[in-house]
């Protein structure tokens, strides 16, 4: 079999589904066999679950609340992606200006994102607009150290190959940039879309009137673990479906990269 | 000197880096090259032969002196000479994500040729250099022969008016090399560009240069020659022996 023609990343990947779903079973099984032996309300059983899931997915008004928190996260993620690659460009070009923003990107970094929960209460009336300032404050410093890190390492041969044919501005960053960063963004989609994931959730917790946080805060205080777990069924299977789409993307966008037939 | 140069340099002097750490790559180098010339430049590691190469192809400027390509600065007139430099590089600098089809057409493309009119150019150029069938293959399913291949369709394929190449085989094992270089010479001599072709063996600069020049360290001319297609092995031979003295001793000679 060649190397590079793919047959190696469908092998794994095939692997990879078979262990997942085995992982699943079992961590529901467990569950389930859990549910037989301890009170309802701590351990609902596997179809009650399933059956509240159903009704999340079959219901208008619950189905507007999941999409509601899908779009926040895609939103938020959107907007950092955006302002963390304008604010890596110039840090990769302008070492005087690195010097000034990567402190303040590793300060931000520390600051816990309850506090920005609070920060955006005070500071915003629209509820929308706070947790969109959440989200992207939270994910910015991952996406401006992802894409710089992979504006870094560019080589310096293929960039000046590329400077050879004397290429506009918007030439070099479509034809040279664009496909070095490429990786690098991907990955910083799939590092921040889980911390989105739980960001979000703790931004409609204290200031949303709708979204999983919200139902979420409602079954706590209805006291339904069988609700609490399928409303974080939902997120997570938002998360696996966009991780699922970006992995496409990254398996059509990455294709000429060579595998090796005995991976490490 | 040429009355009309295509490629001038007027006591041209390169330094690198600042303060105590200057190191100067080039001194006083002052040469002319006429258009059509196919001249190949000799030296030893460190002598400037990439540096001279760089200043022709405007990627960096002169620390003194005057460097004309064509009669304009390269390095100021930078976008002038889109489509009109074509550069092998001494390794392949192939872009893996692009297949050696998209790779060749990359300047093509950067000149703005329409997409199915550069694709042909690109696909004619690979066919020349033995390629037909791997045009859809990236870089990394080819061997290291074949990713020169493309590198040097890369360099022909926009018909450049000068042509600069950096010690393009000495990557490759000396049979691919052997038999890269005489496919080489052939194209150099059909497109009739401008042709510097920079090199550390003396026999390949022997075979593929009608001129030849010999830098000393920090580069200057330390000793030229021209190269008839009609000399006899025994002046090769005195041509060979010339340039070895002065690359072993680096002390200036005067032209053959």
């Amino acid at each position: 079999m060649a190397p590079g023609d793919g047959s190696g990343t469908t092998r794994r990947f095939r692997g990879l589904r078979l262990e997942a779903v085995v992982a699943l079973a079992g961590l529901a099984a467990i569950w389930q066999i859990a549910s037989l032996f301890v009170p309802h309300f701590l351990f609902p059983s596997i179809p009650e679950i399933a059956a509240r899931l159903l009704a999340i997915f079959t219901s208008w008004s619950s189905l507007a609340d999941a999409l509601a928190t899908s779009a926040r996260i895609l939103a938020g993620l959107a907007g950092a992606f955006v302002l963390g690659t304008l604010l890596a460009m110039p840090m990769a070009r302008s070492t005087a200006f690195e010097r000034y923003a990567y402190p303040l990107l590793n300060f931000n970094q520390g600051i816990p994102a309850l506090s920005w929960v609070v920060v955006a209460i005070i500071w915003f009336r629209g509820i929308e607009f706070r947790i969109f300032f959440i989200m992207v404050m939270t994910t910015l410093p991952a996406f401006t150290f992802q894409v710089l890190d992979a504006y870094r390492a560019m080589s310096k041969d293929l960039f000046e190959m590329t400077l050879s044919f004397r290429p506009s501005r918007l030439d070099l960053l479509r034809a040279l940039i664009w496909p070095t960063v490429l990786p690098g963004i991907l990955t910083a989609w799939k590092v921040n879309l889980g911390n989105a994931a739980r960001v979000v959730v703790v931004a409609e917790l204290v200031g949303a009137t709708g979204g999983v946080g919200y139902e979420l805060l409602q079954q706590q205080q209805l006291f339904d673990m069988a609700g609490a777990v399928a409303w974080t069924l939902v997120l997570v299977i938002f998360v696996l479906v966009v991780q699922g789409l970006i992995t496409l993307i990254e398996s059509r966008a990455l294709r000429y990269r060579a595998v090796a037939e005995q991976a490490l | 000197m040429t009355a009309d140069p295509e490629i001038l340099f007027e006591q041209v002097s390169k330094t690198f880096g600042r303060g105590g750490g200057e190191f100067e790559a080039i001194y006083d180098l002052s040469f002319a090259i006429g258009r059509g010339e196919l001249v190949a430049i000799l030296g030893k590691t460190g002598c400037g032969k990439s540096t001279t190469l760089n200043l022709i192809s405007g990627l960096i400027r002169p620390s003194r002196g005057r460097v004309r390509v064509q009669g304009h600065d390269p390095y100021a007139d930078f976008t002038r000479y889109r489509g009109k430099i074509g550069i092998v590089f001494q390794n392949d600098r192939l872009m893996p994500w692009r297949t050696a089809i998209e790779n060749v057409a990359l300047g093509l493309e950067l000149n703005k040729v329409p997409r199915q009119k550069r694709l042909e150019i690109a696909a004619s150029w690979l066919q020349r250099l033995g390629l037909s069938g791997h045009e859809n293959n990236y870089p990394h399913a080819l061997s290291g022969g074949m990713r020169q291949r493309v590198s040097i369709a890369r360099a022909f394929a926009g018909e450049p008016d000068i042509l600069l190449c950096d010690e393009p085989f000495s990557a490759l094992d000396e049979h691919t090399g052997n038999a890269l270089r005489d496919e080489f010479r052939a194209l150099l001599r059909q497109t009739g560009a401008t042709s510097i072709f920079i090199t550390h063996s003396i026999d390949e600069a022997l075979s593929l240069g009608e001129r030849l020049m010999v830098l000393g360290r920090p580069a200057h001319i330390a000793y030229e020659a021209t190269i008839g297609v009609d000399m006899s092995e025994t002046e090769r031979e005195a041509v060979r022996g010339r340039i070895r003295r002065v690359l072993a001793g680096d002390a200036a000679e005067q032209p053959a």
